[in-house]
């Protein structure tokens, strides 16, 4: 999993799930259709209009594939339709100096990548693209990698052997669960004769 | 050096040990509501291997109800498709639901220990970040995303990274007016939002030995507001009784709970200690649960107030919190909407009435704990207030059904979270103890409780 694209600046600490996908957008029964109402309250006025001056408005940003944001990124709700919201937009890598750890499980189970780095290096990146919109960032899942060549930066970052497995490999956690049947049941025998 | 309770449940529900820190977890009790359901079932349809252990998931219809003329279908269609999906869905795979009108209804975090299914020693999960509530009963209960009450709908398990251990230790007696809302409250404030991200905490010391199951669910609650994948508090007598009124508990499982709990000798990653004296009735004043200050204090003195908050508050750090003029009171959530929580309004507002400008709305966390409230007469109490008594429901806690603050008005709310628009957009939010949202309802401004209650 390589990602190189532009980025989109949110440099604001405490981003809660509600501000991703308010809780008004809650009320569907599937997982898509999302995307279109992230940050709504901070993208659109009362009335529906535009707000130019978000980030995420602004043409310059227009196909950025990572978001770097401000620290604890994700507090908040558990809904994993702030995920679906987005994957829906079109990110595929939020960067920021901590998640909170409910999204970053949402995160991982819908092909997102969260790219934990240090607070200078988070600086950095927001500094970097806050100047230049045209600045590109590279992620690669496999090396464990974040870079922007244009600044000299280049960052490790942590993931757990097997979430990185099940991202480069397509393994689904779910149907790796399924398929523990009998061990599962093995230890529901076991409690049962407590 | 002995294990701590959280160490001693999970041990106990591991599974499979993949690597180091990450384990299989079997969960004993999956809790199910409307919202984050839906697509979980849809994937274990779309798989074709149903729901694993259905006797082992308990489902309601709570953050989508009207919380007036439950009786009536949903008027907003996608509400009423929510909840309708939720039923056929419960039907296909013979799950006990308890949706709208049933007498069990309520919000879930609510039922669950009403009902005698939270019990001490277990794994608990659900849809929703506030399962940590459950924690108040010494087990490991947490929120989860939708995959992964699809996991757990397919196996009964849940692939998961260890948490830390953290101590929060409150000694010492609380002041006058202090409740077990501004216990926490205090806490997240000293701690910020993220302070104990990674960490599974346990509250410990006096203060929480000596509150009810109630007040020590309240405090659980709010665990999440500081990052924390969950709170506990260990297995005591205070827990037992609990659990006994309401289930058929055999002695020998009584024991093995007792002896699940931490010793002095446990070894935690981190400890705190705070003192109960230093805690004042608390209230926030910014638009994260971190915001909390005393209700003496001026606003700016929150150390976690953010400029942007204060400009969507629409406050002036100089001026005093209590000064500030409010338009609604709501009362309820799965933080504070248990019986004893409207005891405690009924107490202070009994022979008073709120103030002109102010609307009010008490809603219950469940059918039972409406039922009781009328029983004991509390009902009769808010309608000479002025209080409107509603049906249960998350009602204006998350605003997803009709009970939004509208822009711009001012809420004091006992509820869990005060982000910017959590109650309706535009609306702002000051979270309390329902004995200082009561007092405000009185005043009609932000009022500290201890100002007009009279205390034995």
């Amino acid at each position: 999993m390589k990602i190189n694209s532009i980025a989109i600046p949110l440099p604001i600490d405490n981003i809660d799930t509600d501000q991703i996908i308010p809780a008004r957008f809650l009320k569907q029964v599937d997982k898509n259709g999302y995307g279109q109402n992230l940050f709504y309250n901070w993208r659109f006025n009362e009335d529906g209009d535009v707000k130019e001056s978000f980030e995420l408005n602004k043409p310059e940003r227009a196909g950025a594939e990572i978001l770097v944001a401000g620290n604890n990124f994700g507090c908040g709700s558990s809904r994993e339709h702030a995920a679906w919201a987005v994957a829906g937009f079109g990110i595929k890598a939020v960067v920021s100096s901590q998640f909170a750890d409910i999204f970053k499980g949402n995160a991982y189970n819908n092909g997102i990548l969260p790219v934990e780095v240090n607070p200078s290096t988070l600086e950095k990146i927001i500094e970097a693209i806050t100047k230049k919109p045209e600045t590109r960032i590279a992620v690669d899942l496999e090396k464990q990698e974040i870079a922007i060549s244009e600044i000299d930066l280049k960052e490790n970052f942590e993931i757990s052997p097997f979430k990185k497995e099940c991202l480069l490999n397509g393994v689904d956690e779910t149907e790796y669960l399924i398929n523990l049947k009998d061990a599962i049941e093995a230890y529901e025998r076991k409690v049962a004769t407590e | 050096m002995s294990n701590t309770l959280f160490d001693n449940i999970w041990d106990r529900h591991v599974v499979k040990s993949i690597s180091e820190g990450l384990d299989v977890i079997y969960i004993d009790q999956h809790f199910i509501h409307e919202v984050t359901s839906p697509q979980a079932f849809d994937g274990v349809r779309k798989r074709g291997v149903g729901v694993f252990r259905p006797s082992r998931c308990l489902a309601t219809a709570d953050h989508n109800v009207p919380t007036i003329n439950q009786s009536e279908p949903i008027k907003d269609p996608e509400s009423a498709k929510q909840v309708a999906s939720l039923e056929k869905n419960c039907k296909e795979y013979g799950i006990e639901l308890y949706s709208m009108g049933h007498e069990n209804q309520g919000i879930v975090h609510i039922i669950g220990p009403d009902l005698g299914i939270t019990q001490p020693g277990m794994t608990i999960v659900c849809g929703d970040s506030h399962t940590s509530t459950h924690g108040a009963f010494g087990a490991i209960a947490f929120g989860i995303g939708t995959s992964q009450v699809e996991q757990v709908l397919a196996s009964q398990c849940l692939v998961l990274n260890r948490p830390k251990t953290l101590k929060i230790e409150v000694n010492g007696s609380l002041k006058p007016g202090v409740t077990a809302k501004d216990v926490i409250l205090y806490i997240i404030s000293q701690l910020g939002t993220e302070g104990a991200t990674g960490y599974f905490v346990e509250y410990a010391g006096d203060v929480f030995r000596n509150f009810s199951m109630d007040e020590r669910m309240t405090v659980c609650n709010m665990s999440i507001e500081m990052g924390a994948r969950g709170g506990m508090v260990g297995i005591d007598q205070t827990t037992i009784d609990y659990v006994t009124e309401r289930a058929s508990i055999s002695d020998k499982k009584i024991n093995n709970w007792l002896a699940l709990n931490s010793s002095e000798d446990s070894q935690f990653d981190r400890v705190i200690y705070f003192e109960g004296e230093n805690i004042s009735p608390m209230v926030t004043c910014g638009t994260a649960p971190d915001t909390g200050i005393n209700l003496n204090a001026k606003i700016g003195s929150s150390k976690h107030l953010s400029d942007k908050a204060l400009k969507y508050m629409k406050f002036d750090s100089a001026d005093l919190i209590s000064e500030q003029k409010i338009d609604y009171v709501f009362i309820g959530s799965c933080t504070n909407g248990r019986i004893e929580d409207l005891r405690a309004v009924a107490k202070i507002v009994e022979g008073k009435t709120k103030a002109d400008h102010v609307n009010v709305w008490v809603v219950p966390g469940s059918m039972k704990v409406r039922a009781q409230a009328v029983e004991e007469g509390l009902d009769k109490i808010f309608a000479a207030a002025g209080f409107e008594f509603r049906e249960p429901g998350c009602s204006a806690c998350l605003a997803m059904n009709d009970d939004k603050i509208p822009a711009g008005s001012l809420c004091v709310s006992t509820s869990n979270r005060n982000f910017e628009g959590r109650q309706g957009p535009g609306a702002r939010t000051i979270l309390a103890s329902p004995l200082t949202a009561a007092a405000s309802a009185i005043t009609g401004k932000v009022t500290n409780p201890t100002t007009i209650m009279e205390f034995a």
